[in-house]
């Protein structure tokens, strides 16, 4: 792969090498501290009694029969610790007038998604509690469940919470004609439909419902027992929560430290103030004791918060030489049963992706958001701009296909070119760098688009059983989230600047504390190497504490690709400020002018002459601080504070090939090929790996995944056995790449990685799909399009598979070959 | 409660535990060994893969009695003297990992494939952790050092990392 190139004339610079991870040491040893690792003198455990129904009012729970079990502590239902009283927050109000139920940490008289906890046994061991569980009698008076988004908004409909009057949860909307970014798109499609010159493209696509499926159950430690009360837990965001909490519960902030130790993946499922969470802090303030909580992958699968889940209808207005003059965008977003975190601002991230690389001069986007009786959604690794991508970049295939135009060349009419950025888009962000046809020129090269669209040909006349499909993807994001002002305006509850600090110790050895706080990522080696450049010490005299509040008072935690595009730049900050404290200490001790004095390679010489004093033996210095200047603190440890002024754009080009088995309806990987830009390169090592990781959980949702719902609202992939993750032998070896154009609003001119292969994989993939079987008359294939659907696609030759009809969505059973539901009828688009 | 005598990493254990009781708890919950970890309840995860009489096994899926007698080799039982077996260190050089939840069963795994394939191309690679899962890397790195963990564990290769191979693949070596 290609990576930033370092100057030959300068000393070995950290950044930009491919630096093995610091992290990697107790990792494969097995010297670990996951959250269940945890082990407390009288430690109890708990396990949580759940609902089976999606929606019921509880008439009265029974828990004599578990009481009675030897060890068994308590059992307590939600009136009992007031968890039915608790409001679990959520942060961003998308409208002013956004409904948002109260959402409970146990359900006191109602329950609204199977798997809603009602109570809570504390035991001597977590076998004991398990057991205990199972004898808690609950009477449930069943009622309707929610389920079908757009049925959900009819009138008459059941409601979710009868409350709130209405299952619409907010509506969001974005006219650029209003906005005076662009034109009106309402009129620009209007006109297209008696325009002889243009088309009208109109798709309804399918963003499945999907589950993060981190490979660490999340699990809570909490101590109560000394004077701040310790919550471990398995948690992106130990920052927020430890605030969330404080807010939530009304307890004195200063008297809580969280700790997020090692946590084993989050892909935005550990962005959350779970009810579980707050249940165990509950039940060890009720008792005095320590107490841990740890789920298991079944209860994750059913409770921890699902992602995606939307109904795109899509309107495109184009000329017949392919030049688009409107875009309309309608969603509807699944919010489940309650409000996440930030489940309502997720589908509204996507508002400003949808216009994506292209010059689109007319935009409407208007999403709203539904609550049903499922487990809810929040962040799911792209959050928003997966779905965007998904659909532009569908929609942009068939568009290309409507005017006959080869699909590569309909999108080369249509993106910013390189020589036109600074680029303000048509939703009002403000590109600053990017080369789409660098990206593609190479992408197309190592593919070898030719040469496949050939074998494609040969395929196609032969009629071979395995057909070839190959499709694309161009695609930016919105990462380093983000600027605290732009969050103010879409009325979001935080800011999305980040801190960092940097203690300078005797001995010359370094600590960053950082408010990020990684589960994955490798932070610790790619801090390690900006602060070696920054400082001019060894990467090995640098230690990067992280995921403590007691160390990390202040922070807002990784999600979003942040934690390098802001976090990353809060440490750059943070070490010109050491430099900056140590200057007059270094000329006092050289006896010369601060003026006369330059810092390089963790020194400070005075210039033109071989006198220099390095930062290490001033770092000995202030702590002896026998001798420093008058009116200055012998101190040259520094904190700050980044607040980032625009997002960044990575961007990139996604080619797949795919071979579909036109007799089994199997697809397999053929070749994937993507050329990122991601901006300037701290480790290529580290950002190898977070495309490889993206693409895999791309290509999921195009091929595999699915959390799937009966009609009664019963979650059917509630294992790892019916929840399929692909596993090595369903995968390829990717070929990737990277093009660089410097983001150039940060100073180390870098844009972020961590979501990139997952919002751009998906619709490449789908696409590929499409292409091979398209011939037999296939249109379209929701996701996962398994070999079941692409199998029913060709037989039916009809159109859409997947979709029992246009009301009824939800495809019950869709990947699972379990009901009859799943055929097509013929519904057609 | 069942009484029960096993060797774990070379060191040996008796305890009585409840003849319910699986493997990846008692290792966990009694040896404090907690290097070896959960990941589901079905076992298709294979976070949990330990080896069993130089086999591998995911130990959610052996019951603690079932290791009567045996010898049980963990991810914390394959360092030497401070060296890394050849497995953990191509993990470390190839970058196989990111989270690390599912690294310490897909090196006891590799291991094993290592066993019986002692040079296996990619695909066999892959059909050989099928039953692994990993969330973070999307395989390729893991591939990559599994088949660079074969370079250097073959007759021949650094003498230090094939010792280590052969105590290990042996099931122990203790």
């Amino acid at each position: 792969m290609t990576t930033t190139e370092n100057p030959t004339d300068a000393p070995v610079k950290e950044i930009g090498r491919d630096r093995r991870r610091k992290e990697d040491r107790r990792l494969i040893t097995g010297r670990t501290q996951w959250t269940d690792n945890k082990a407390l003198t009288g430690l109890l455990h708990i396990a949580i009694v759940r609902s089976p129904f999606a929606h019921a009012t509880i008439k009265g729970i029974d828990t004599s029969a578990a009481k009675q079990l030897p060890g068994i502590v308590a059992v307590y239902t939600a009136a009992d610790i007031g968890a039915d009283q608790v409001q679990l927050p959520c942060a961003w109000p998308v409208t002013k007038d956004m409904r948002s139920p109260q959402r409970p940490a146990l359900a006191g008289s109602r329950v609204n998604f199977a798997g809603e906890g009602v109570a809570v046994v504390v035991a001597r061991s977590a076998a004991i509690a398990k057991d205990a569980a199972e004898l808690v009698e609950v009477d449930y008076d069943e009622l309707e469940p929610v389920l079908d988004m757009e049925e959900a908004l009819k009138d008459g409909a059941t409601l979710v919470h009868p409350d709130l009057g209405t299952n619409s949860n907010a509506q969001w909307v974005f006219d650029s004609g209003e906005a005076g970014s662009g034109g009106n798109a309402t009129e620009a499609i209007s006109k297209a439909e008696s325009d002889d010159d243009q088309i009208v493209v109109r798709r309804r696509f399918r963003q499945q419902r999907l589950v993060p499926v981190f490979m660490e159950p999340r699990s809570t430690v909490v101590d109560p027992t000394g004077e701040q009360l310790v919550m471990w837990s398995s948690t992106q965001v130990p920052h927020i929560l430890k605030t969330m909490l404080a807010l939530t519960l009304g307890l004195p902030e200063h008297k809580l430290r969280v700790i997020a130790p090692d946590v084993g993946g989050g892909f935005g499922g550990k962005i959350a103030v779970a009810p579980e969470e707050v249940v165990t802090l509950l039940v060890s303030q009720k008792l005095g004791k320590p107490v841990k909580w740890t789920e298991t992958r079944s209860e994750s699968l059913l409770t921890a918060h699902h992602g995606r889940d939307q109904i795109q209808d899509l309107t495109m207005s184009v000329t017949k030489d392919g030049t688009i003059t409107g875009l309309d965008v309608k969603l509807l977003a699944d919010m489940g049963a309650y409000l996440g975190l930030v489940g309502p601002g997720v589908p509204i991230l996507g508002a400003f992706m949808f216009n994506a690389i292209y010059k689109i001069p007319a935009y409407r986007f208007d999403c709203t958001n539904v609550f049903t009786t499922k487990t809810l959604t929040d962040a799911y690794r792209g959050a928003g701009r997966p779905e965007a991508t998904f659909g532009i970049e569908r929609l942009m295939d068939e568009a290309a296909l409507e005017l006959g135009m080869e699909p590569m060349e309909f999108r080369k009419k249509n993106w910013i070119k390189h020589d036109e950025f600074p680029f303000t888009t048509v939703s009002t962000l403000t590109y600053d760098t990017g080369n789409y046809e660098a990206a593609t020129d190479q992408a197309m090269q190592m593919f070898d688009y030719d040469g496949l669209r050939k074998e494609q040909a040969e395929r196609r006349k032969r009629g071979d059983v395995k057909q070839l499909g190959i499709g694309i993807s161009t695609f930016t994001e919105m990462c380093g989230l983000a600027p605290s002002r732009v969050l103010g305006s879409l009325d979001y509850g935080a800011g999305g600047w980040e801190t960092a600090a940097i203690r300078m110790l005797p001995t010359g050895k370094v600590e960053v504390v950082v408010g990020v706080s990684p589960h994955g990522q490798g932070h610790e080696t790619a801090f390690s190497q900006i602060v070696a450049d920054q400082l001019g010490v060894g990467f090995d005299d640098v230690e990067i504490l992280h995921g403590d509040t007691q160390s990390s008072y202040r922070g807002l935690d990784t999600y979003g690709s942040r934690s390098l595009a802001v976090g990353g730049i809060a440490v750059v900050k943070a070490a010109e400020k050491v430099i900056e404290k140590a200057k007059p200490i270094a000329a006092h001790m050289l006896e010369a002018s601060e003026g006369d004095l330059e810092f390089a390679a963790g020194k400070f010489s005075v210039k033109g002459t071989d006198k220099g004093v390095g930062i290490q033996d001033i770092a000995l210095a202030v702590f002896a601080a026998h001798d420093y200047p008058e009116g200055i603190e012998p101190d040259i440890d520094a904190h700050a504070t980044f607040d980032p002024e625009n997002f960044s754009f990575p961007h990139g080009t996604h080619l797949c090939a795919v071979e579909v088995d036109t007799e089994t309806g199997f697809v397999s990987m053929y070749k994937y090929v993507c050329v990122d830009d991601v901006g300037n390169v701290i480790n290529p090592l580290i950002v190898e790996g977070q495309v490889h990781g993206g693409l895999a959980q791309g290509i999921a949702q195009a091929l595999y995944e699915e959390a799937a719902y009966d009609d009664q609202g019963t979650l059917l992939s509630g294992t790892l056995v019916d929840y399929t993750l692909p596993s090595a032998a369903d995968l390829i070896s990717f070929d990737t790449a990277n093009t660089t154009t410097a983001s150039t609003t940060n100073p180390l001119g870098v844009k972020g990685v961590g979501e990139a292969g997952t919002i751009a994989s998906t619709p490449a993939v789908v696409n590929s799909v499409l292409d091979a079987i398209r011939h037999l008359g296939v249109k379209d294939i929701d996701m996962p399009t398994t070999p079941y659907r692409v199998w029913s696609a060709i037989q039916n030759s009809s159109g859409t598979s997947g979709r029992a009809d246009e009301a009824n969505v939800a495809s019950p059973g869709a990947g699972l070959g379990s009901t009859a539901r799943d055929m097509p009828e013929g519904g057609n688009l | 409660m069942a009484r029960i005598r096993t060797t774990v990493d070379g060191l040996v254990y008796e305890d009585d535990v409840e003849p319910r009781m699986l493997l990846v708890q008692y290792l966990r919950e009694r040896l404090g060994k907690t290097g070896t970890v959960i990941g589901c309840d079905t076992s298709n995860c294979g976070a949990c893969t330990v080896h069993l009489d130089g086999m591998s096994v995911k130990s959610c899926s052996v019951l603690a009695v079932q290791a009567n007698g045996a010898e049980v080799l963990t991810i914390e039982g394959l360092e030497r003297d401070g060296q890394l077996h050849p497995v953990q260190q191509a993990f470390h050089d190839n970058h196989a990992l990111q989270c690390g939840y599912c690294t310490p069963g897909m090196i006891m795994q590799s291991i094993d494939l290592l066993g019986d394939n002692p040079d296996p191309t990619e695909h066999e690679v892959r059909e050989g952790i099928e039953g692994n899962l990993c969330r973070c890397t999307g395989y390729q790195n893991i591939v990559r050092a599994v088949q660079d963990a074969a370079t250097k564990m073959k007759p021949g290769a650094a003498p230090t990392a094939e010792a280590g191979a052969k105590q290990t693949v042996a099931g122990g070596g203790a």
